[in-house]
């Protein structure tokens, strides 16, 4: 089956410094990708070029032409003006611009995509989507009143009221409460297995582990791809991340986790009891025990 | 009743009035999306801009509206390109194109010292000049700037919100913003007989921040703004008239007590919560 999105050799940077290098990537139809990598590490960048909003400096990108690629785009919250005056349902509506390939030639179509205001038949689609995203009642609410996972929500419903073929997201979970984020794990997933292709950036590897089917280590370069069971190991993300990474497999799940800098903490903390936590007399006798002090290097 | 009526007897208000409040609400309509975009510094900008292309059509004795539209479309064409292309953010684009272009103006009128009394009229408006074809030229532009964002509305309304994205979603926003600049450089050309070089800025960006402040839905945005910049358009013709005062000063001098009157309004039941981000 033909990629829908295909990067070869692809690189790019903003001045001087080269922010990505010798990215190969392919997207088939029904993927679901995600990103992984530290903050700096080229994944927004990796999200625009494969959506055509930068040119790469090296390399090509191909995008499916023929029929046009359908996409939605769901940026970082922080790149939102919160203040612009719209409404969440109005947000949802902007999707709209966006039609089907076969109604571009047509004058009668364009002059009626062109009309100012929602047809009624539009609302009700704006309304279902919003619904089915447990937000319905917010509709009319501005999207600076709204929480961080309904603000999230209310762009994934934009992107989903344009049916794309591919959906991107930059850090759909940031800035959101766990629950939150493992519904939208969950409605994702969903998605996919309808046929969507996904492609996001996250910096909860956690979540990615337990929902993406196919995770990439970027920092600057590719640094693995593959499925979370192959990739999340302790080197490839100690690679990626450029720092101590733990990784705990239990039950079929896999936990990520940075190994704590403790800065002489357990120093003075007593050691652990076995079969339970110290109790309080032991704790007294540490509190006039040494004072806290930042480990010397 | 009378007093409303009766300066209307003279030719002279009806072309001012009739021009100041297609003027005043063109200038509001517009103004929303130069506040929503934080540009409000554009209309500024670009008035003086046009100033250098009206005084170069004018030594080059070309037709003011065809010298000073193509010279003002030219300059919104460069800034948003200079904007999209390089690092350089809209205030600063905006300061270098049109301040040499309003230097070129400048360094004419210096050249040509002759005909430096017919651009009082420019730079500080005067309704005494509006002639019946200056009222036919402004209806048409109103026309064709109601009628192109009136067709554009949604993807003017998306790329306002956030451009990048709207680009994904298959809007032209290149084009988008190209029709935009020329509606704009339309607008201020119609509004430099009445408003003058000097007000206009004003009238662009006062009433949208105004409306701003009373509401949170663009739609009711963009039809307030309109309305704010006609209505304040046709009462500041009534008191320039009676208080015998420049037209321009008079409509911008009633649209800042309006808003004076709004924020410190709004002020009180918000607690002050800021808005809109934007530098007047």
């Amino acid at each position: 089956m033909d990629p829908l999105i295909e990067l070869s050799g692809v690189a790019f940077g903003y001045g001087a410094r080269m922010t990505i290098e010798d990215i190969d990537l392919h997207l088939h139809p029904g993927q679901f990708a995600a990103l992984v990598g530290p903050s700096g590490a080229g994944k927004t960048t990796l999200l625009k070029l494969v959506l055509r909003l930068l040119a790469p400096l090296d390399g090509r990108v191909y995008q499916r032409v023929q029929p046009s690629l359908r996409l939605a785009y769901v940026p970082q919250l922080e790149t939102v003006d919160w203040n612009f005056p719209v409404t969440a349902e109005e947000v949802v509506l902007m999707g709209l611009n966006q039609r089907p390939a076969v109604w571009q030639n047509q004058w009668a179509a364009q002059l009626r995509n062109m009309w100012p205001w929602p047809r009624t038949s539009e609302r009700r689609r704006a309304r279902a989507i919003l619904e089915k995203l447990e937000i319905g009642n917010l509709a009319q609410r501005h999207i600076r009143d709204l929480s961080g996972g309904q603000q999230q929500r209310v762009f994934l419903a934009r992107a989903l009221i344009a049916e794309p073929e591919l959906l991107v997201l930059d850090e759909p979970t940031t800035g959101v409460d766990m629950r939150s984020a493992e519904n939208i794990f969950h409605w994702l997933t969903d998605l996919n297995q309808q046929g969507m292709t996904v492609l996001l950036t996250t910096h909860d590897l956690n979540m990615a582990a337990a929902h993406v089917p196919w995770v990439v280590c970027l920092n600057q370069r590719i640094v693995a791809q593959g499925a979370p069971e192959q990739v999340f190991t302790e080197s490839i993300l100690s690679e990626t991340y450029r720092g101590d990474i733990i990784v705990i497999r239990q039950d079929n799940m896999i936990f990520v986790q940075q190994r704590p800098h403790t800065h002489g903490y357990r120093d003075v903390l007593p050691e652990p009891v076995e079969g339970g936590l110290p109790d309080h007399e032991s704790l007294e006798e540490h509190r006039d025990g040494p004072t806290i002090s930042p480990v010397s290097v | 009743m009378d007093l409303l009526l009766a300066p209307f007897q003279f030719e002279f208000f009806r072309n001012g009035t009739i021009t100041a409040v297609l003027v005043g609400g063109l200038c509001g309509l517009v103004g929303v999306y130069i506040v929503l975009r934080g540009m409000s510094y554009i209309g500024h900008g670009l008035s003086h801009a046009i100033f250098g292309g009206a005084v170069l059509a004018f030594v080059l004795q070309f037709n003011f509206y065809v010298g000073a539209g193509l010279w003002g479309f030219i300059a919104a064409l460069l800034i948003n390109q200079t904007v999209r292309r390089t690092p350089i953010n809209a205030d600063a684009a905006i300061g270098v194109v049109t301040t040499a272009s309003f230097a070129v103006g400048v360094a004419l009128i210096s050249r040509y010292r002759r005909f430096t009394q017919s651009f009082d009229a420019a730079l500080f408006g005067n309704i005494l000049g509006v002639t019946a074809t200056d009222v036919a030229v402004i209806a048409s532009v109103t026309v064709l700037v109601v009628l192109l964002i009136f067709f554009l509305y949604k993807q003017l309304l998306f790329t306002t919100f956030d451009t990048e994205v709207a680009q994904v979603y298959g809007i032209s926003t290149a084009w988008v913003e190209t029709w935009f600049a020329l509606a704009l450089a339309a607008v201020i050309i119609a509004s430099i007989q009445i408003l003058g070089v000097t007000m206009i800025a004003a009238a662009l960006v006062v009433p949208a921040i105004t409306v701003r402040l009373l509401t949170d839905s663009f739609h009711r945005m963009v039809l307030l703004s309109t309305g704010l910049g006609a209505c304040s358009g046709l009462l500041g013709m009534y008191f320039s008239f009676y208080i015998d005062v420049s037209s321009g000063a008079t409509i911008v001098l009633l649209q800042a007590l309006i808003f004076c009157i709004t924020l410190a309004f709004v002020s009180r039941r918000r607690g002050g919560r800021r808005l809109i981000h934007t530098h007047v």
